[in-house]
């Protein structure tokens, strides 16, 4: 593999040992990929706030800086962290003090989050404490290169933003916040970022639901590989397209699509299979039929109509979605013994208490949560058997961590089972 | 496929290192997060072909990871609380294995010319020579060493 002479300087200890674990842990993890080299990467999103069992030990052992070290610098050693080289956010992280009342979550966990947060944010992480960097500000150019954790965001800065990231995990994003580097492999390669399968939709997509219906469909045919969706498609605006890739992301590992016309880099749709003529013959046909098997397979996890808890935002919830939700919630009143989550960045629930939507939603027993979700957290309201959600993601994954059954719908149906404790959704 | 007692697959090494023991063949994809307990070392994801089955001390043959990028912390973590597997031998390199892969430090091997999900049983012996490139056969399951 070719390091550069920065590279190798940092390797050598020149920007002290931090640093020099840093890149001996890059360099294994490029080698482990056949990697040829590394890439400049000035935007990392990363976790390392969030509490666990194993953080709380390494932290008791050697503070914040062994927690670091050992977890996101994959080190034996301690080393005393310094700054972050370039800039690095923290994405969600378990639950925040505002959960306190709500959901039954180790007080010693909270405490040593908001240590964490101290720590790192005194050594230039910035505090987002969301799953959707992209929606409070963290927004990379077109073609920059990053280091990207959490599936839902990195196929979002591929697909939707044109950047480049590979799907890194905790330690190759630690590593990269104090070094600006990342193996140069998969995504950062422009052969690597055309489409592979033409998905051909031939009923109206249009919406969220619809947009979360075709994302788990395209998922679960293409795997890992690159979808490049056409046909019966509206507008879709960043809500949609963020439910599209985390669904898509959870039947399957998709990193990158593309929606010719809509994202940028596919402005046609021979452009997204990379030009000259290499559009496959054959589609993948997402008509009524696909739609309706779909929405059945999502819903294929409740049999008991009544239902304990409604969670809404997944990825976490857009202004949009906060205001729809107070919309649908202004002058009713939750069911006796049910409740309603909307998961949100902590950012945008400062703007929609200023607006006005919190109130609304609050006088109808629900809340508005930052920081974390269910899944995260492993926690849902106590007692909880039967859950209902407007997102495709939570409803693939909370049955199996947390043992409870799932409805799937559209916002209105998740409301309105919030509201009468029973579930009523349809495909319509 | 057949293999027999002495047969050799060749890939590319991931980690490298040299192991021998017993293989654990995962016919599925697995996950990371959500899909395994780093205390017990043992796959939990629901309506897994190997729900319930302890990796520690195995060598874990598997088509690739699926799922979240917690993944290779997942997997970091079993080093950390003693319940790693031995070795890894993988089909679809990723940068979930790979990095998890890097942060178990296990012995690993990747990209065989031949799938060792077809070729390998659970309970197989089998000698991983991931410096070499190799993984060697040394007796089928249940056929004594």
């Amino acid at each position: 593999m070719i390091l550069t002479d920065d590279d190798r300087r940092m390797l050598d200890g020149a920007e002290g040992p931090a640093v020099a674990a840093a890149m001996d842990l890059l360099t294994r993890y490029a080698e482990a990929l056949d990697a040829e080299r590394l890439c400049s990467v000035r935007n990392v999103a990363g976790t390392a706030t969030q509490p666990s069992p194993l953080k709380a030990r390494l932290v008791a052992e050697g503070g914040w800086d062994r927690a670091f070290s050992v977890i996101n610098l994959d080190s034996d050693e301690t080393h005393e962290i310094p700054p972050m080289a370039v800039p690095t956010c923290q994405l969600q992280q378990g639950f925040g003090a505002d959960a306190a009342a709500v959901a039954p979550y180790p007080a010693q966990f909270v405490e040593l989050q908001a240590d964490a947060e101290t720590f790192y944010g005194r050594r230039g992480v910035s505090i987002l404490a969301t799953c959707t960097p992209y929606q409070v500000g963290n927004l990379p150019v077109r073609g920059e290169h990053c280091a990207w954790m959490e599936s839902s965001a990195v196929v979002y800065a591929n697909s939707v933003l044109g950047a480049r990231t590979n799907c890194e995990g905790t330690a190759s994003t630690g590593a990269a916040s104090l070094t600006g580097r990342v193996p140069c492999w998969g995504n950062h390669h422009d052969e690597h970022r055309r489409g592979t399968h033409l998905v051909r939709v031939d009923t109206p997509v249009g919406g969220f639901l619809d947009w979360g219906l075709l994302g788990y469909f395209t998922g679960d045919v293409v795997q890992e590989a690159r979808p490049v969706v056409t046909g019966d498609l509206a507008l879709p605006d960043l809500t949609d397209l963020k439910h599209f890739g985390a669904a898509a992301a959870s039947s399957g590992g998709v990193e990158m699509y593309h929606v010719p016309g809509v994202t940028p880099e596919a402005p046609t749709v021979e452009a997204a299979f990379g030009g000259g003529g290499a559009v496959p013959a054959d589609a993948v046909v997402y008509g009524a039929a696909e739609r309706a098997a779909t929405y059945a397979r999502l819903n294929d996890q409740g049999t008991s109509a009544g239902v304990d808890f409604v969670l809404l935002g997944c990825p976490h919830a857009s202004l949009d979605q906060i205001r729809d939700v107070a919309r649908l919630l202004d002058g009713r009143r939750l069911h006796d013994g049910t409740s309603l989550w909307i998961m949100a960045p902590r950012a945008l629930a400062a703007v929609a208490e200023r607006s006005g939507y919190t109130a609304t939603i609050e006088a109808a027993g629900a809340k508005v949560l930052t920081d974390s979700c269910p899944a995260m957290s492993r926690l849902a309201p106590p007692g909880t058997r039967v859950f209902a959600t407007d997102s495709a993601k939570q409803a693939h994954y909370l049955p199996a961590i947390l043992g409870i059954e799932a409805w799937f719908g559209t916002t209105e149906d998740c409301v309105r089972a919030a509201v009468t404790g029973r579930w009523s959704g349809e495909l319509r | 496929m057949t293999a027999t007692v002495g047969t050799v697959l060749s890939g590319r090494t991931v980690v490298p290192g040299v192991v021998t023991g017993e293989a654990l063949v995962s016919p599925e994809t697995i996950s990371g997060w959500g899909g395994i307990d780093p205390a017990t070392g043992t796959i939990v994801e629901a309506r897994h072909a190997l729900q319930g089955v302890c990796f520690t001390g195995k060598i874990l043959v598997f088509p690739g990871a699926k799922g979240s990028s917690g993944w290779s912390a997942f997997f970091q973590s079993t080093r950390l609380l003693g319940t790693a597997p031995l070795g890894m031998v993988f089909t679809v390199t990723t940068t979930k294995a790979a990095l998890g892969a890097v942060v178990t430090r296990v012995p690993a091997l990747a990209d065989l010319d031949a799938d060792p999900v077809q070729v390998l049983r659970t309970g197989d012996r089998i000698r991983l020579d991931a410096t070499a490139g190799t993984v060697e056969l040394l007796a089928r399951a249940g056929e004594g060493t």
